[in-house]
């Protein structure tokens, strides 16, 4: 795009947020103050996450964008596209050919390997914003690792209802020593987090926040030893790739009940299609009915 | 009916551009609005989007209004985004607002002062009377009568306080280093009241209406007398390094006011009044009064007073401030949340199963 | 005047392509990545050291020049784009080819640890030399790596900066063409 530095951002950006990158890497699950700058998209729709990924992003990288697992939801589309415009890089929607995945709300089914960077979409950066709204404050219950409020609310859920009632944005430990908001993906996904050999990147564009999780990194949800962290998906299997284990989405189908089950994850459901799975709706499937 | 996976997102957003093109134009009967009736027709809309966009440029600002159909708000959005990608050429010296070319100059506390009171083009005592009048075409108006300036110097109802050490000192020139800015620098806390300044300058206008309006109201109150609110044109000038000495680079439109509120004094500062201050891109007297007061109100912390309203707490009313930030958080709920809505219906199906077996 | 030598030669994808090193290298301790292959920087500067320098430090950022390598200093300030700083307390990076104390450098604080200094550390080799065993986040198991012009007591000095965490200094090791790093959440000891 004419008029326009690589990736979008000017270098002397570039540099500000390199530098906010390697302080995050070096300081596991800490948030470190970034000048965020206004993006041609609105903040909210991953202006942090785009600032990242630009800031990383060279011409040799191959990018996939998703939103809510999936390649082709209007804003994972708006977002690749942006950058096939501004940096001209090679995108795909293949999880395992993707050198950089910038995401909103999940991560990929197929894990993650060594060298691969994921860029999470982050609208909330801050774990203890609903127990503290002042960042001043919560700024300094990071520096003393105060995180009791954090499990007092967290006790009150298992004393009402018998279990922790928070069922995504699930609040993480890193490294043994920062509380951190995984971003709003489902409790699901939490334990992939969990010395994940890829390196994992966060970006808040409005809350003016980057931070990182490196590869190998201890990623714990937080729990209770009498009521260990433990996660949910819908009972069904996937209907187009009868998938047991992955995140599911649910559909509504008709006005009389009627609901279907599908991957969120569209590149692992058409990998496992392609290999010859099959789920309740599959066509043959449908024949056979 | 077999289940298809929802594809065609790249040709959805395609048409909806297309169809968003043609609402835009409207029909095509209607000769299409250009910039420079934009400009000079709807000044105070171009006003508003500079100030918000910060960004002074009239002619972009009215193609900001053009391609948002009015939306003053998407407008400055795409002020501000082109902004962005300026490159910083450098940092102007203060502007002189003592020096302004007055077009409107109006104080609440003294009857008449060097260089008086002058009314300019202002809507205060108009009625509120639709003016059937312009729906027709009409003539241009009669060229309206002007009296010849009475003073060349006006000086600033403040300046004339402070000359009897009445009203505390502006605090600009004590700074003791550069002027935050926070196009650059991410906010932090406490932050200083140049940064805050800064922040309500290209804050939305609704809100510091609302929030000064609050003020007024009980809620954070600070007896507020209009010194002055003044309209007009003032020069800006630069100090190239390599020059060594100002040159002028343009005039800008500025409002600015002037509040004073009362101040009992404290143990180390004698009964004196203070000051809210409100400088805006433009002709924006409203936002200009509504970002006086609630300055006021965010100095409470330094004047020993009780901060327990909402304008009194500096982060909430710098984090709230923007509309480009506020828009976008709140829009940005129309997203999918397929993901972290399916969690929580399964999380409250759980619940409801097990409240009853329990039941 | 060693001005006449240049910088990146495409700013923007030697920027870019050094980042990436070092943001592999950071994020896993003890590996070895190449940086600054083609650049041609004054004495004492090596390529690796000076493509870290030109990728991070600018006008924004306050850049400590070690005595050792003031020769450099005309070259980085052009460079560069900033004003060196005198106070290697006071820096956000410091580069030097002799291990200062970290002591002596910014480690941050409790609510600000990223606002501490990252030290550009040149060294005589990467790859050859005394092992040093890593751990800690970044590695799935203890690394090595080995370098020659680390000071004998390193690891209890290093030791020192660790304990400090989530405060402390990062370290960016640079020979000829080649950068390792170790961020302050990493154990040393010898291997």
């Amino acid at each position: 795009m004419t008029g326009y530095n690589f990736a979008y951002l000017d270098e002397q950006t570039k540099r500000m947020i390199r530098r906010a990158l390697l302080k995050a890497v070096a300081i596991p699950g800490h948030q470190v103050p970034f000048g965020s700058r206004e993006m041609p998209l609105p903040y909210g729709w991953g202006t942090g996450g785009i600032q990242v990924t630009a800031a990383v992003l060279g011409a040799d990288d191959t990018l996939k964008v998703i939103d809510q697992g999936a390649d082709d939801t209007t804003n994972a589309v708006s977002i690749r596209r942006f950058f096939a415009r501004t940096a001209g890089v090679a995108t795909t929607t293949d999880t395992e050919a993707a050198t950089i995945i910038q995401t909103r709300h999940r991560i990929p089914e197929k894990p993650l390997r060594d060298g691969q960077i994921i860029v999470y979409q982050v609208p909330q950066p801050e774990p203890l914003s609903k127990l503290e709204p002042s960042r001043a404050e919560t700024r300094r219950m990071h520096a003393l690792a105060e995180y009791g409020a954090m499990h007092v609310r967290l006790y009150e859920d298992i004393t009402r209802f018998g279990h922790v009632a928070i069922s995504y944005d699930y609040p993480v430990m890193v490294n043994r020593r920062f509380l951190m908001a995984p971003s709003p993906i489902p409790a699901f996904d939490n334990p992939k987090m969990h010395m994940m050999p890829a390196l994992q990147l966060f970006g808040a564009g409005r809350e003016q926040r980057i931070y990182a999780v490196p590869p190998y990194t201890s990623v714990e949800s937080l729990d209770f030893d009498d009521h260990p962290f433990r996660t949910t998906r819908a009972p069904h299997p996937c209907g187009l790739c009868g998938a047991t284990d992955a995140y599911v989405d649910e559909v509504v189908t008709d006005d009389r009940g009627g609901r279907l089950y599908v991957c969120s994850d569209t590149d692992h459901c058409e990998t496992r299609r392609d290999a010859g799975h099959t789920g309740s709706e599959s066509p043959d499937q449908e024949q056979a009915a | 009916m077999a289940y298809v996976a929802v594809k065609g997102g790249e040709r959805a957003i395609d048409n909806a551009h297309a169809w968003l093109a043609e609402d835009r134009r409207g029909d095509p009967a209607v000769p299409e609005i250009t910039l420079a009736q934009i400009q000079q027709q709807m000044g105070r809309a171009v006003d508003r989007v500079m100030a918000e966009g910060a960004l002074y440029d009239r002619e972009l600002a009215a193609l900001a209004i053009k391609q948002a159909q009015g939306d003053l708000i998407e407008a400055a959005f795409l002020l501000r985004a082109y902004r962005t990608t300026l490159p910083r050429f450098g940092y102007s010296s203060p502007a002189d607002t003592a020096a302004m070319r007055i077009r409107r100059r109006v104080s609440a506390v003294y009857k008449d002062l060097p260089g008086g009171q002058v009314l300019g083009p202002t809507y205060d005592y108009t009625h509120r009377l639709l003016d059937f009048a312009l729906a027709a075409d009409g003539r241009p108006p009669a060229p309206a009568a002007q009296a010849p300036a009475e003073a060349a110097t006006m000086p600033r109802v403040s300046d004339i306080l402070r000359d009897e050490d009445l009203i505390e000192g502006d605090g600009a020139r004590d700074l003791g280093r550069e002027p935050g800015d926070l196009t650059r620098e991410p906010l932090a806390f406490p932050a200083p009241r140049d940064v805050r300044l800064q922040a309500l300058a290209r804050g939305d206008e609704g809100f510091l209406l609302a929030m000064g309006y609050s003020t007024q109201r009980g809620w954070g109150g600070s007896h507020p007398f209009v010194g002055e609110v003044r309209v007009g044109e003032v020069a800006i000038e630069i100090v190239p390094p390599e020059l060594g000495f100002a040159i002028d680079i343009g005039d800008v439109t500025l409002t600015e006011c002037q509040m004073v509120n009362q101040f009992k004094g404290s143990k180390t500062k004698p009964p004196q009044f203070t000051r809210g201050y409100g400088l805006v891109f433009g002709h924006a007297e409203r936002k200009a009064m509504g970002m006086a007061l609630v300055d006021r109100a965010m100095r409470a912390e330094e004047f020993g007073e009780e901060a327990t309203a909402p304008a009194q707490n500096v982060e909430f009313m710098l984090y709230h401030s923007d509309n480009i930030e506020g828009t976008g958080f709140v829009e940005h709920l129309k997203l999918p949340h397929y993901v972290d809505f399916q969690s929580e219906l399964e999380t409250i199906r759980r619940m409801r199963r097990e409240a009853e077996v329990v039941g | 005047m060693s001005l006449d030598l240049p910088g990146f030669a495409d700013p923007v994808a030697d920027a870019q392509s050094a980042f990436r090193a070092l943001l592999d290298a950071m994020s896993r301790p003890g590996t070895i990545r190449a940086a600054g292959t083609a650049l041609m920087p004054p004495a004492p500067l090596d390529a690796a050291t000076a493509a870290v320098l030109l990728t991070l430090v600018d006008g924004d950022a306050k850049l400590h020049i070690g005595p050792d390598c003031a020769a450099a200093r005309d070259w980085l300030v052009f460079h560069c784009g900033t004003d060196p700083c005198a106070d290697p307390a006071a820096a956000d990076f410091v580069v030097s080819t002799t291990l200062p104390d970290f002591a002596t450098l910014s480690s941050g604080s409790d609510e600000a640890p990223e606002s501490s200094a990252t030290l550009v550390l040149q060294v005589e080799a990467l790859g050859r030399g005394t092992a040093w065993r890593l751990a800690g986040p970044g590695l799935a198991a203890p690394a090595t790596l080995v370098v020659t012009g680390l000071p004998a007591d390193f690891a209890a000095r290093w030791a020192v900066n660790h304990a400090l965490f989530p405060r402390g200094v990062d370290l960016v090791l640079c020979a000829g063409s080649q950068l390792a790093a170790i961020p302050r959440t990493a154990t040393v000891t010898e291997a």
